[in-house]
């Protein structure tokens, strides 16, 4: 029996007095991959700042989740005069390893060998956007919550991040994230859609 | 399995470096201290900013009193505190706002260790880089408004003690207001109140001294304020943060 990673009952989404979503229930086991589907606006990223702890106010109902948690949302989470590695190797998130030998793989892994000493803000958004994502290479976070991983990155990053998330789910872990894009891992991947939540 | 998937002459293959977990509380205290050092001193030019607006309104104060040395070297105390405590109002406003804009925040929320230690971090990178600067310039300044030599020492280790009390009141605020779009003024309000004691202790200090006088008491209050500040105000850093992302 697999293991349940992170587990929402009855969960209420507030927003400014509207209310977004009810009634929510939601579990992840390990080794699961799920899409929140749903139309803009409905409340995929409340729900994902929810899921992740973020947002207290205007959630109703119990969320149990890991101790560590891996989340990325549409900020990048850098600093933009440090270097990739300097941003790395500081994460505010402190998840993962410092070794610079794992931080210059990673970095290696997402195309951007010979940027590692520029400033992050010389890179473009979609450098910036795998900068952020390095880090799933190096943390050993069992649950992933990743709002809009895809956006801004071109297919062949798209082919390097799909197949990153299948491995960290084959490996036990799981990941949850959303994405308008279709799915493209038909397989593995579950979807949830809110909008059949909201009200 | 994807047949796009990448292959790599490193042994990890498509799974995470295994190797050291995640660090303890003083190693995490740390590394947060390093990477805002490292992405202040980037920016020289905001560093230099707080010193040359004291400069500019300490040069004020003669064109507007006075030349007269002996009013100026009286008055001097006073309007070296309330100017330090200006330049430290007009910095200590955008604290915490570069990290709610890149998204830095949510991840420090998101750390295992306390909001505290980062907030932590932040004020001291902050207080060394504004507040140890400012004490070590400050005989310029003092020597601009003729403040007897005496006071001088007293000057430094007050504005020492003083701007990291300042630093970390200001941190409060800072942290309460980082989501507002324009908590510029609102941020005024809550923190001169709070900033009164320490411009009294700080002023009463070093006239005390510039008249020959045993300042060792107002230091000592004043240092006592820094050490209640440093246990107590990254609690209620760390808690106003929390606040301003949760909306």
């Amino acid at each position: 029996m697999p293991e349940l990673l992170l587990h929402a009952q009855s969960v209420c989404l507030e927003r400014g007095y509207r209310c977004l979503l009810k009634d929510v229930n939601f579990a992840v086991q390990e080794g699961q991959l799920w899409q929140l589907v749903g139309p803009n606006g409905v409340g995929k990223t409340s729900f994902l700042r929810a899921l992740a702890g973020l947002a207290k106010v205007g959630v109703s109902g119990t969320i149990q989740r890991p101790e560590t948690v891996l989340y990325q949302g549409h900020l990048p989470g850098l600093k933009p005069l440090l270097s990739p590695l300097e941003n790395l190797r500081w994460h505010p998130s402190g998840l993962g390893t410092k070794e610079l030998d794992a931080l210059t793989w990673a970095l290696e892994k997402v195309d951007l060998a010979g940027c590692e000493h520029l400033p992050v803000n010389h890179l473009s958004a979609g450098q910036q956007r795998r900068v952020a994502l390095a880090r799933l290479w190096l943390c050993d976070a069992p649950l992933w919550l990743l709002d809009e991983p895809f956006t801004a990155i071109d297919s062949a990053g798209a082919a390097l991040l799909g197949a990153r998330l299948l491995a960290h789910v084959e490996a036990g872990g799981s990941v949850v994230f959303t994405s308008h894009q279709p799915n493209r891992f038909a397989e593995q991947l579950q979807a949830m859609d809110l909008s059949e939540y909201a009200v | 399995m994807p047949s796009n998937r990448p292959t790599s002459r490193d042994l990890p293959g498509d799974n995470a470096w295994e190797g050291a977990p995640s660090s303890g509380a003083l190693a995490y205290l740390g590394s947060q201290f390093n990477r805002h050092l490292r992405a202040s001193l980037r920016r020289p030019g905001e560093l230099l900013n707080p010193l040359v607006f004291f400069l500019m309104v300490v040069t004020l104060f003669p064109l507007g009193l006075g030349p007269a040395p002996e009013q100026l070297s009286a008055m001097a105390p006073g309007i070296l505190w309330v100017v330090a405590l200006l330049a430290n109002l007009t910095v200590s406003g955008r604290l915490f706002v570069a990290d709610f804009e890149d998204g830095s925040l949510e991840q420090m929320l998101l750390a295992r260790h306390s909001l505290a230690l980062t907030a932590m971090a932040e004020v001291m990178v902050h207080w060394l880089l504004s507040g140890v600067t400012l004490a070590l310039v400050s005989p310029l300044f003092a020597a601009m408004l003729n403040l007897p030599s005496a006071g001088i020492p007293v000057l430094m280790v007050s504005l020492l003690l003083g701007s990291l009390c300042l630093s970390l009141i200001g941190a409060i605020a800072a942290a309460l207001t980082v989501s507002l779009r324009r908590g510029g003024l609102l941020m005024s309000l809550l923190i001169i109140p709070l900033n009164v004691p320490i411009l009294i202790f700080g002023v009463a200090a070093v006239s005390e001294a510039a008249n020959g006088y045993n300042a060792s008491a107002w230091l000592a209050l004043l240092g006592a304020f820094a050490c209640g500040g440093l246990v107590l105000a990254p609690l209620a850093i760390g808690a106003g943060l929390r606040i301003s992302m949760d909306t």
